[in-house]
């Protein structure tokens, strides 16, 4: 028997409620990446459930249809892991911000990397409070000036990637709310990766941070500020490429292709934990002389046992060795007596 | 000399010594020999807070504190006429709980300078020997040597031997209340099998324990305790936390939901996390969260993906899901909330019981956020309440709270055996995807006649639809900031919970008049002692009604009628008054409040003197 099954369009993964982030927000971007990716892959909307914590980019499943649930404010992860726990062939999106996942959330966001529950991270980093109206967030560069800051921020920002490395993530990407095509790239990839996938993307907030990454989504800076990373290819960035990345021992630095060849760069290797170590360092302030580029592209993934598998095993391992409990003796225990 | 055989009702005894002495399995043995010879009884074990305090010291002893009896006993005993210490601490730390003129079984190698000094006895003074215990009867025994000469040619070591002491303390209490060996030689061989010299080694010691009474001739009186007049039937020995655990195994069992475990350890909880660990073989998940947020908020997810999500802890932990409690309100899913209470505030007394955390329960949310509870008033009532939490979760879509605590957690009594077939039906109120369609589109929201939505799953073909913490517009659950609306969903919400008084049973009074002049009405592991006071006030002749009420929001439909027939309300509480604040809200009747906050149970005496206090007539 055959059906004729209509193709999904990537309107038919938007729902009827009107999207309310500000307009020229980075958001309207990434939702229109994944409703067409969607479209892409034939996402199953009755099998994908979107989660997330509090703040704008947490409005994000309201507007996905397909399930979805607005969760409380960090916490988008903990409600992930019981849902997959439970449901382990859902298809779940993680959606949150850098206030959310890095600040209030901090803890459940390495909890969910290191126990690898197979799920999609895309943090929305805007390096700023969007929805309480502009302070600082623990990605924000320090001495920021923001409501909460008059005189400046005085702390150290977290590294989101370096971060998501050190609490063992198995995939760790970045892409950029400017850029579709990258980020079409690095949504297939993310939606392939069997574990959590975590993608920060850098999303411009033009209310309250507005340019946060200009230097790397702008044409007049790009060029020299970022660096695609592809497999297999050597690290090359700057105009027509005529910059590269050496290692000198673990050292990374940037040479001039007139006085280097290509053979002698970084051939990049994403299952390669050391090198993405040092690539998630990348984490220079490009005004600065000399700087790093900002790496964009998957910077590791690897193989390892997701979290619900390894649970829902070792209750299906029990039960066949044990056989399946019987209720009675459990009520009843091991030891009764008789009154007569 | 002849040996007198007098005929007790009842007996509570009170083993005490080091967290090492295995004080703890001498009193588990002792309570199911005493449960297989037909004596009712109620245990409840004392565990020091600290996990290895130092030997010798008041804050490393353990007790075990049993009742037992050939009448209905529904408490562990306010005192003991038994109080067995293996060392001067345990005798410090216990005394004041032994009844005047009782008998201390003093082990006397625990008396030694080394022992006194570290039980901070003054001057090393030992209290066996300085006259201070006078009007106890004091039976000292130099347990250690006896157990090291009948071990003697054991080729066991010097630590193994002194391993066996407890077993010296059984053998002779046994002789002492006229108790059989056979369980417990049936407990050793079991529990040593396969090794031999530890086999006979401790059954060389618990016989020489039993002989010593026979032949000792310090001892002129055994005693009895017959039978108690129980109903017939299969009985076994159940304690709170594992009758919580069986309950949520047995919802999920009947409901065809798979149980989730989402928890963060925490005192006095812990236990229904190991239990449950164990029973995976029933389908159960256990999750062990990063934190007591984490944990809730995933037992929630597991709701929303179709399993029967249930959290617990204790106070602080409570304290900290209360936002995802206010969550799975607006959310209206099912989520069990197990909260077995400690003494707070803050870290409080963690091994210490109270009932404080009840209006935390009511109340502890931001906005409008009413949630049913629940609670236990009895170890074996642990099992069902727990139950009853998950019907009410399941059935009515809704988080529930169920209320236990440190006393009935860790106590234990005999829990007649019943089976599944017993067992109230749970149905999951699941949607039927057939029964939606283009004109009759799915409404996340729309209620039934109990004021109750339906439960769509993700996976749930066509049904996609979206939940959170914003407000919904009615029924179609879509984010709404309408004035009217929220007032509207609100009230919705309130009435769903007002709803479920239809669905459980109405109050009754347990025991005492039906009408009088003073009821007692109390809750949680208050019923024990509150029916003994009672029992006791009626063969004495007051009007005096118990009332107990384990269903605390919604109340049951006709309690205002109740306590109403009454002239006066006392209400025992193990904290500084909550439930009464909300009877006296709800009915506004002067309830008097009984108060007790020492992170202890009451005595039944003291709910006594009280309703003396407080009655004028007596029956005549």
């Amino acid at each position: 028997m055959s059906e004729t099954v209509e193709l999904k369009k990537a309107k038919d993964y938007a729902t009827d409620q009107d999207v309310k982030w500000c307009p020229g927000c980075g958001d309207y971007s990434i939702l229109k990446q994944v409703q067409s990716v969607f479209a892409e892959l034939q996402v199953e909307i009755d099998n994908t459930v979107f989660i997330s914590g509090i703040g704008c980019s947490s409005r994000f499943p309201y507007y996905m249809n397909t399930y979805g649930m607005h969760s409380i404010h960090g916490r988008a992860p903990a409600f992930a892991a019981g849902l997959k726990s439970t449901n382990p062939n859902l298809n779940v999106w993680l959606i949150t911000g850098d206030g959310d996942s890095m600040s209030i959330g901090g803890n459940h966001f390495i909890h969910l990397l290191r126990r690898n529950v197979n799920l999609n991270v895309l943090l929305f980093n805007n390096e700023i409070y969007g929805l309480t109206k502009g302070q600082y967030s623990p990605t924000s560069e320090k001495g920021k000036i923001t409501k909460s800051t008059p005189f400046g921020s005085v702390d150290h920002p977290f590294n989101p990637l370096a971060l998501a490395l050190g609490a063992d993530a198995t995939f760790v990407a970045r892409s950029m709310d400017r850029d579709p095509k990258h980020m079409r790239e690095v949504l297939l990839k993310a939606e392939q990766h069997q574990g959590t996938s975590m993608v920060e993307i850098y999303q411009n907030c033009n209310i309250f941070n507005d340019g946060a990454f200009f230097t790397f989504t702008e044409k007049e800076t790009k060029d020299d500020t970022v660096l695609f990373l592809e497999v297999g290819k050597p690290l090359v960035f700057g105009k027509g490429g005529n910059k590269g990345i050496v290692l000198d021992g673990f050292t990374p630095k940037v040479v001039s292709l007139d006085e280097y060849s290509v053979n002698d760069l970084w051939i990049h290797d994403d299952t390669d934990r050391v090198k993405a170590s040092i690539l998630t360092r990348f984490f220079d302030d490009p005004r600065q002389e000399n700087a790093l580029p900002r790496p964009f592209g998957v910077f590791y993934r690897e193989n390892r046992s997701v979290y619900e598998t390894e649970l829902i095993d070792q209750v299906q391992n029990i039960i066949s060795s044990k056989g399946p409990g019987k209720l009675n003796d459990l009520l009843k225990g091991n030891s009764t007596w008789i009154v007569e | 000399m002849a040996v007198v055989n007098e005929i007790k009702q009842d007996v509570t005894i009170l083993f005490a010594g080091d967290s090492g002495d295995g004080i703890q399995l001498t009193g588990g043995q002792f309570t199911e020999t005493a449960a297989l010879l037909g004596n009712d009884i109620s245990t409840f074990p004392n565990f020091p807070a600290e996990i290895r305090a130092p030997q010798g010291t008041v804050a490393g002893v353990s007790g075990f504190q049993l009742h037992f009896g050939s009448v209905k006993v529904y408490t562990p005993g306010d005192n003991c006429d038994v109080l067995v210490v293996m060392n001067a601490a345990a005798l410090k730390s216990n005394i004041h709980n032994l009844k005047k003129g009782g008998v201390i079984i003093a082990n006397s190698d625990g008396f030694d300078s080394k022992n006194l000094r570290l039980a901070k006895y003054p001057n090393e003074s030992n209290p066996i020997t300085d006259g201070s215990l006078e009007g106890f009867k004091i039976h000292e025994i130099d347990i250690t040597k006896i157990t090291r000469e009948t071990l003697n040619n054991s080729g066991l070591g010097v630590k193994a031997v002194d391993r066996s002491k407890n077993m010296f303390v059984l053998g002779f209490l046994y002789w002492m209340y006229n108790r059989p060996l056979e369980n417990t030689i049936k407990f050793i061989e079991q529990k040593f099998k396969g090794k031999q010299d530890l086999i006979d080694s401790n059954l060389a010691v618990l016989k020489a324990g039993y002989n010593y009474g026979d032949t000792a001739e310090a001892f002129t009186t055994r005693y009895e305790v017959k039978s108690a007049d129980i109903p017939k039937g299969e009985y076994r020995n159940i304690m709170g936390n594992q009758a919580t655990a069986i309950a949520l195994v047995a919802a999920a069992q009947k409901s065809g939901l798979e149980l989730f475990y989402g928890t963060y350890p925490i005192t006095p909880a812990s236990d229904i996390l190991h239990y449950l660990a164990k029973y995976k073989n029933f389908g159960v998940k256990t999750y062990q969260a990063e934190d007591e947020i984490a944990a809730v908020c995933a037992s929630l997810g597991s709701s929303y993906a179709g399993g029967l999500g249930v959290t617990a802890s204790s106070g602080p932990g409570i304290a900290l899901k209360g936002e995802a409690f206010g969550l799975g309100v607006m959310f209206e899913l099912p989520l069990v909330i197990v909260n077995v209470q400690r003494g707070g505030p803050s870290t409080g007394l963690p091994t210490k019981t109270e009932q404080a955390d009840l209006l935390q329960a009511l109340y502890g949310r931001n906005g409008e956020a009413p949630i049913p509870v629940v609670a236990a008033a009895s170890p074996k009532d642990c099992f069902y309440m727990a139950y009853e939490a998950c019907r009410i979760a399941v059935e009515h879509m809704t988080p529930v709270f169920f209320l236990s605590d440190g006393y009935i957690a860790n106590g234990s009594e005999p829990w007649e055996v019943i089976t599944e077939d017993k067992l109230q039906s749970i149905t999951p109120n699941r949607v039927n995807v057939n029964d939606y369609n283009a004109e009759n589109p799915f409404k996340p929201y729309k209620r039934d006649e109990k004021g109750v939505r339906k439960w769509a799953i993700p996976g749930d073909k066509n049904l996609a639809h979206r939940i959170g913490g914003l407000e919904k517009e009615n029924e179609t659950g879509n984010v709404s900031y309408d004035a009217d609306n929220h007032e509207i969903m609100v009230k919705l919400r309130q009435e769903k919970v007002d709803k479920i008084a239809d669905y459980i049973p109405l109050q009754t009074i347990d025991s005492g008049v039906e009408s009088g002049e003073v009821l007692l009405l109390s809750w949680g592991s208050t019923y024990g002692v509150v029916k003994t006071a009672v029992n006791q006030l009626i063969d004495e002749g007051f009007s005096v009604g118990h009332a107990h009420v384990r269903y605390l929001n919604p109340l049951p439909k006709n309690l205002e009628e109740i306590i109403k027939r009454f002239d006066k309300v006392i209400m025992p509480e193990m904290n500084n008054g909550q439930f009464i604040k909300v009877i006296r809200d709800k009915f506004l009747v002067p309830a008097i409040g009984l108060n007790k906050i020492k992170g202890l149970p009451f005595a039944t005496q003291e709910i006594i003197d009280k309703v003396k206090e407080v009655a004028t007539k007596e029956i005549a």
